[in-house]
């Protein structure tokens, strides 16, 4: 089987179990508690911490560990909204934000913020000319986030940087789930306030995330409790998966720049090799993750128009290969991508989305093998176009 | 901006005649050992200053840990080209980049040291200034006060082109003017006065007091991570001994003087720390005691407190203000830790009403009472534990510290 479903979630590195495991074995008493046990967990959590300050260059007072991607950015998000509601009413994002941002902000709208959703061009990527019109007195909050973790699209973030600057009394949240471990990340020179990550998506356990909160940031909490994390985020913490994950980070993040160059060539590759199959269409294939800085080096996206992608997924995975229909979050549903919608793809297309996303291990034959088995499914179900 | 250089200036030690060598010998080493993870880089040196060609080697991180230590009055980041007045004008440009566009005054001081160079220094002045201002117009030139005054300085080989200057930690280089024993407490003064003394170019070992099971063992790790802080600011490794005080205090206890607990404690502290600054050579004793702050802070109190030791007390804090201490503490990043919950041994036994105006023929009568207080000192000493530790020392305990996990 060849997987290549990676930003849904990927294989958990063999010394990231291992860590789990005998932090898990023997490390299970409560950080909070005072006895020893209790204070060797809680140094295993400042350790964490600091490893997290070391990555990101930022200290390590200014990260919250939390259950993920979703509940970083429902933290940041809500809470900054909450926290700052009497600078202002106005919260700025994009349409083709993951579902754990979009959603929070229409669960603000419904409370009564007012949400400005920035359009984005053909490849993805919005505007700092849009985000300068929209941007007023009133904004409190500007979530945007790193790569989209359909199409791979990558905001102009130190450009968004720079002109947030400007305004001390806005607030900046990146969803950066899909960027950790695949580019760049520069959290004090882009003048980020937030910053969500998530473990499971760099070969890190499931159930762990990250958020940065810039120091000198309040945030309304999302749970009442013993007030752990500075009491952003109450619970006992989950210590094997907080190393863990810290441990998935680090690794991650020290192969980034080879993993970049690696997994743009194989996209290149895969791009160029599928682009002779007239059936499909590649979204963002003209763009190049060497070339180009406003695409991520590990996803491809894919429309057959006038077929119901779960058919092609059932398919390929018949013949041994994993793919996923747009995001893996809300693939269950049968309704059109809002990311390409928003892209002006137009609604056949956006129906039809099949996202292919690499890992560390893949190499070129497994490229090669992926195109071929993609040609021949496209072939075989040629004949039942316009039917799904 | 990639800078090529690093300048340092020394400081008030320069003044000084006869150990002016030891102080820049001292303070190249100390600058040498920064470097080590750095390996490219490499050092010069001349009268009153130490350059830094960094070879590639990045600029931030070293500046950061170089403004810590003593004796570095100030940095410049330097940028160097050929001495040439369009590779100049150019690098004066790349300076001036690292400024926003807030309107700000300026001038160019030039110095020609290089005399076959075409252009005097009041020209380049001139040539340079102009260039600059062409450039960024929101400037505005005041040679009298600039905010930014941007140096060149020609010499045959290179130019060097600066502008900002970093003020630094100052004071002398470590363990240029001896050796001294350091009260540590797990609170905020004690670490304060110990960097203090660090400044003024004393090597210090620390000494703290600690009374397992009526203080946790988190308490003791408190006391080793605010060590391991300064030990930083020595540049190398700085030595804690741990001394334990159970039996010591019990024994106070039972003499029923509850007023006095804490003026005993203190006196036996202070013989026990003088006994151990006589084995490592030390030749005063270091306190974070400020004037008036707590019962055995009073001007009765520290006399008859002190009048134990022969050996001088240092009172680094002696004259400041709490807030003044705690903007040090939090500057010099031991605050957090200080104001961790956990108990040290003087908050202990403490008695409801202390007295700030002891007796000392009281409290020696006391004394005298106490059996075998000379060998409960003496055992005391006896199992005091010594530890060194660096900036890089794990504190995570044996299994905690399994940094594979991570």
């Amino acid at each position: 089987m060849l997987y290549f479903d990676h930003s849904a979630s990927t294989p958990p590195h063999e010394d990231v179990i291992r860590t789990m495991a005998e932090v898990m074995a023997q490390h299970y008493a409560n950080p909070a508690s005072i006895h020893r046990s209790g204070s060797e967990a809680s140094k295993l959590m400042k350790r964490a911490r600091e490893l997290m300050g070391e990555l990101f260059q930022v200290g390590s007072e200014e990260w919250v560990f939390t259950s993920g991607g979703t509940e970083s950015n429902n933290l940041a998000i809500k809470g900054a909204a909450f926290a700052y509601r009497s600078r202002g009413n106005h919260l700025i994002t994009t349409q083709i934000e993951h579902a754990s941002v979009y959603e929070a902000f229409r669960q603000l709208e419904q409370l009564g913020y007012r949400v400005t959703y920035l359009p984005v061009d053909s490849h993805g990527l919005v505007s700092v000319d849009d985000l300068k019109a929209a941007i007023c007195d009133e904004t409190i909050l500007v979530s945007i986030m790193h790569v989209n973790n359909e199409v791979g699209s990558v905001q102009p973030l130190a450009e968004i940087g720079d002109v947030l600057k400007q305004y001390p009394r806005t607030l900046f949240h990146v969803d950066g789930v899909q960027s950790i471990g695949k580019l760049p990340i520069r959290l004090k020179e882009w003048h980020i306030d937030l910053f969500s990550g998530s473990a499971h998506k760099l070969r890190g356990p499931k159930g762990n995330g990250w958020l940065y909160v810039r120091e000198g940031i309040t945030l309304d909490p999302l749970f009442a409790g013993g007030g752990q994390e500075g009491g952003l985020r109450s619970g006992t913490p989950n210590l094997p998966g907080i190393v863990a994950s810290v441990k998935a980070a680090r690794l991650a993040m020290a192969e980034q720049t080879v993993r970049r160059e690696r997994m743009g060539r194989l996209r290149s590759l895969l791009i160029q090799s599928i682009s002779n199959i007239p059936e499909l269409k590649i979204i963002n294939g003209g763009l190049d993750a060497h070339r180009d800085d406003n695409i991520a080096p590990h996803i491809v996206h894919v429309c057959y128009p006038g077929m119901k992608p779960e058919v092609i997924v059932h398919l390929l995975e018949k013949h041994g290969i994993i793919v996923s229909t747009k995001s893996a979050c809300s693939s269950k549903e049968d309704r059109p991508s809002r990311v390409l919608l928003a892209m002006g793809t137009g609604h056949e297309a956006a129906k039809s989305g099949i996202r292919i996303s690499l890992g560390d291990e893949h190499t070129e034959n497994d490229i090669r093998l992926l195109s071929q088995r993609l040609a021949m499914v496209v072939k075989k179900l040629k004949p039942l176009e316009g039917r799904g | 901006m990639d800078y090529e250089m690093i300048m340092l200036r020394f400081g008030e030690f320069t003044i000084k005649g006869r150990n002016r060598m030891r102080f820049e010998k001292r303070l190249k080493d100390q600058v040498l050992r920064v470097l080590k993870p750095y390996p490219a880089a490499l050092i010069t040196q001349s009268f009153g200053r130490i350059y830094i060609e960094l070879n590639g080697e990045p600029y931030h991180p070293i500046a950061q840990r170089l403004q810590d230590i003593f004796g570095i009055v100030s940095l410049s980041p330097v940028k160097r080209t050929v001495p040439d007045l369009e590779a100049i004008r150019e690098a004066a440009l790349d300076v001036m980049k690292g400024y926003d566009d807030t309107p700000r005054t300026f001038k160019a001081s030039v110095r020609r040291v290089w005399k076959e160079f075409p252009h005097g220094s009041q020209e380049m002045n001139h040539l340079v200034g102009g260039h600059v201002l062409r450039r960024y117009p929101q400037l505005r030139v005041d040679v009298r006060h600039p905010e930014i005054e941007l140096r060149v300085e020609i010499q045959q080989e290179a130019a060097y082109v600066f502008s900002e200057v970093v003020p630094t930690a100052g004071g002398f280089p470590y363990g240029t003017n001896g050796k001294a024993m350091l009260l540590l407490s797990g609170g905020i003064d004690s670490p304060v006065a110990g960097w203090h003394a660090m400044r003024k170019g004393l090597e210090v070992e620390a000494v703290h007091f600690y009374s397992f099971p009526f203080t946790s063992e988190q308490a003791r790790d408190k006391v080793i991570e605010l060590a391991r802080r300064l030990s930083y600011y020595s540049g190398g490794t700085l030595r804690l001994h741990l001394v334990p005080f159970t039996d010591i205090q019990t024994s106070f206890v039972s003499s029923k003087q509850d007023p006095l607990m804490i003026t005993l404690m203190r006196r036996a502290m202070l013989r026990i720390t003088e006994k151990l600054a006589e084995q490592a050579g030390a030749s005063a004793i270091v306190t974070g005691e400020s004037l008036g702050q707590v019962a055995s802070q009073t001007l009765a109190s520290m006399n008859v407190i002190g009048r134990v030791v022969e050996l001088p007390l240092l009172r680094p804090l002696v004259m400041m203000d709490k807030q003044e201490i705690i903007n040090t503490a939090e500057k010099i990043g031991t605050f957090a830790t200080s104001i961790l919950p956990f108990e040290d041994c003087c908050t202990l036994f403490v008695p409801k009403s202390p007295s700030t105006n002891p007796n000392l023929r009281v409290v020696e009568k006391v004394e005298s009472f106490i059996p075998q207080l000379d060998e409960l000192l003496a055992k005391a000493i006896e199992e005091t534990e010594v530890m060194e530790l660096n900036a890089e020392t794990d504190l995570s305990g044996e299994t905690a510290g399994r940094d594979e996990w991570f």
